[in-house]
């Protein structure tokens, strides 16, 4: 039990309200996803942030080298007209 | 005072012993996430205990609020569950205290919805949820010890032996509860065995842990007659208020 190095390490995604998408928070340990799902409850929802949550396994994330940044990211820096910034965007739209 | 006062004041009682109990182990818990899991829990029972005092203060008539009712009373005037103030023990021992507690207290919360007393039937809609919660917290963790490891499986079942005696006092009626009973304001313990017999019965079953039978001795805090423990917990919890007097955060 004195060891943590047991429990693995568990990523937190929360969604703030209905139809909004998951944002990572941040992470802990738990001995399962029960547990898991628990601790994400009582460290990151105490203020009312979410109404829903997921936690995937640290171990189980793909993750992209930062050593391969340059192959992966830099060719869409030149490349401007990508950019959806000729629209005017209504005031109605809350959440874009 | 009344029965219907000392009958809140059981209940406000048994969640502030236990909430003190459980804020001893704030930094000392076996990781960070269990230190705050239990912190929670605590808040939540104190946060019950607060409206119940202070309902139980207007009852009495005295003037007396909550600080007074909660810093100024001696040990025989508390009113708790003697299973509430048995010492925390190692982390098994304390998840058994709350599971039991909290399988206690959900039942007792769901009577209580149909109070009619207005403020207890509040505490109990507002309870009800955070109760569950509880069990569902407690009730993990004795499922992971008694289903876990050999040792784990030995140390909680020693818990569950060591506590379940106090859980008997949980269900046997007095004055008081027949009392509020009657009126319509409060439920009689004995009515709530059969779901706590079904709930404890289920989680224990997963947890391969087998019910221990039942004891003839019978406690008898909730009447104020307390096991050893109580007044070092008080001594503790009231010592910054009995030395410094309305002393303010």
């Amino acid at each position: 039990m004195n060891d943590k190095q047991d429990w693995p390490l568990y990523e937190i995604f929360i969604r703030a309200k209905s139809g909004l998408d998951h944002k990572h928070v941040g992470s802990l340990h738990a001995t399962d996803a029960r547990m898991a799902l628990e601790h994400a409850r009582d460290l990151y929802t105490r203020r009312q942030e979410g109404v829903s949550i997921w936690a995937v396994r640290s171990a189980d994330i793909v993750a992209s080298d930062p050593a391969d940044s340059d192959a992966f990211f830099e060719p869409a820096k030149d490349k401007i007209y990508r950019h959806p910034t000729f629209y005017d965007i209504p005031d109605e739209v809350k959440t874009l | 005072m009344t029965p219907h006062a000392r009958y809140v004041l059981r209940l406000a009682d048994s969640n502030l012993v236990l909430a003190q109990r459980l804020g001893e182990w704030a930094g000392h818990a076996p990781a960070l996430e269990e230190d705050l899991g239990l912190a929670n829990v605590s808040l939540d029972l104190l946060g019950q205990a607060r409206i119940l005092l202070a309902h139980a203060g207007q009852l009495e008539g005295r003037g007396r609020g909550e600080d007074e009712l909660a810093y100024l009373r001696e040990e025989s005037e508390y009113y708790n569950l003697t299973l509430v103030e048995q010492p925390n023990g190692d982390f098994g021992d304390t998840i058994m205290r709350q599971f039991l507690f909290d399988a206690w207290q959900l039942g007792l919360y769901e009577a209580l919805l149909g109070s009619s007393d207005a403020t207890l039937a509040a505490v109990a809609a507002k309870g009800r949820g955070e109760a569950a919660y509880h069990l569902r917290y407690s009730g993990g963790w004795v499922e992971r010890l008694g289903d876990g490891t050999a040792e784990s499986h030995a140390r909680v079942a020693a818990s569950l032996a060591r506590l379940w005696p106090y859980t008997q006092e949980l269900f046997v009626d007095d004055d008081v509860e027949r009392a509020a009973s009657e009126a319509g304001i409060g439920v009689l313990p004995s009515a709530l065995e059969g779901a706590f017999a079904a709930r404890t019965g289920e989680t224990l079953a997963r947890a391969t842990l087998a019910r221990p039978a039942k004891t003839a001795f019978q406690w008898y805090g909730k009447q104020g007659r307390h096991s050893e423990h109580l007044g070092y917990l008080l001594a503790e919890m009231q010592s910054l208020h009995r030395a410094h007097p309305g002393a303010t955060w």
